[in-house]
């Protein structure tokens, strides 16, 4: 979800995003399905600056899983951003990719989860890892900074090898509690 | 309002005839894949019937067509599939591909579900919601001239366009394509390889 230009996150000099960005480089991720998010701003910017990208911006995080799987139609692999209340927008549509077994990445910037100050952010926080595992996704989720890149490489293993859904939840611990400036 | 409208497996065959090799097509659920089914006599390689994924279809075209600009990508759907995925058309508009090409075979009618009204015969224009989504080609199709324009720009345009298509109410008889994902998604994936 977009946040509001007068909010600001206490943490700054994070370089994890870089990091991530380095993943889906290597793993030859060519498009990005995004719905705009506080926490994936970073590597969003980097995905927009990078000519090789596709970076799509979507209404609703569901359109990423069926770009995800046209790209994979068309011979591109592709990552979907978004933050936990857009895995419950997702849930019908990773039928496709169970039905047809595509492989279909997703990175998830949790909400809900850890110092959360917005009560409506927890319901759907609170069931991320349980929809998605119901969904036949591989989830795990990075609390610290080390845990990114080699979770992240995990994943894309798991998608891209094994031809299935695979998700990394981004904790809050990592993104930093938001804050009214 | 305009009351002609175009008989829906007709039209399909009229789009679909003479086909070039490097034209794709994302049928929606229900009714249009069906009618891509027959048009094909059966299953074409570069068909991904969709048996599912409502309100995905467009989508599955833009990832398809951002991937693959040798392929000329032909998303043909419902008009209830495509009020599903109403924001995809805002999302394509800012992405603009010249290789999309949105096609809403519009009957007003849940097909599929017991011809249930949809939104379009109740006052909402999808040509007017692709325009102002960005689609600054858009065609309202209905009469064998118009299906001709639309035809040969499937075949020659370097620019996405929207087009409605009215057809009429009647129910064609099912005509069922492969059912298996994991076979369709691998056939339109070696037909895309064959484009080089």
């Amino acid at each position: 979800m977009t946040d509001a230009p007068h909010l600001t996150l206490v943490k700054s000099a994070v370089t994890w995003p870089d990091e991530l960005f380095d993943v889906l480089k290597r793993a030859d991720i060519r498009q990005v399905g995004y719905v705009p998010d506080a926490g994936h701003s970073r590597l969003i910017a980097l995905c927009k600056a990078d000519p090789d990208v596709h970076d799509v911006s979507l209404t609703t995080e569901e359109e990423g899983i069926a770009l995800a799987a046209g790209a994979w139609l068309g011979g591109q692999r592709a990552v979907l951003l978004m933050q936990s209340s857009g895995v419950g927008n997702c849930v019908n549509m990773l039928s496709l990719v169970r039905a047809c077994r595509f492989p279909m990445l997703m990175l998830v910037t949790m909400r809900g989860e850890w110092e959360e100050f917005n009560p409506w952010q927890v319901p759907m926080g609170a069931i991320v890892k349980p929809t998605l595992e119901l969904c036949d996704t591989h989830v795990t989720m990075a609390e610290s900074p080390d845990q990114v890149v080699p979770l992240a490489q995990s994943a894309a293993q798991i998608a891209f090898g094994g031809d299935r859904a695979a998700a990394v939840l981004l904790s809050q611990k990592l993104i930093g509690r938001k804050v009214w400036k | 309002m305009t009351e002609k409208t175009l008989e829906r497996r007709a039209a399909m065959a009229t789009l679909l005839a003479d086909r070039p090799q490097n034209l794709f097509v994302v049928p929606g659920l229900g009714s249009t894949a069906w009618d891509a089914a027959a048009a094909a006599g059966g299953n074409d390689d570069r068909d991904f019937y969709l048996w599912g994924a409502m309100g995905g279809a467009a989508m599955i075209g833009l990832g398809l067509a951002l991937a693959q600009p040798k392929a000329r990508v032909a998303v043909i759907t419902g008009d209830g599939e495509m009020l599903m995925g109403l924001g995809s058309l805002a999302t394509i508009g800012v992405k603009q591909p010249p290789n999309l090409f949105l096609i809403v075979f519009d009957n007003g009618l849940y097909g599929e579900t017991g011809m249930q009204a949809s939104h379009t015969q109740n006052g909402v224009d999808l040509c007017n919601v692709a325009r102002a989504c960005g689609f600054e080609r858009v065609l309202d199709v209905y009469d064998p001239e118009g299906l001709t324009v639309l035809a040969g720009m499937l075949r020659k345009s370097n620019r996405m366009l929207f087009a409605r298509v009215r057809i009429s109410r009647e129910d064609a008889p099912r005509f069922l394509p492969e059912k298996d994902g994991v076979v369709i998604k691998d056939r339109v994936r070696k037909a895309v390889a064959l484009l080089g």
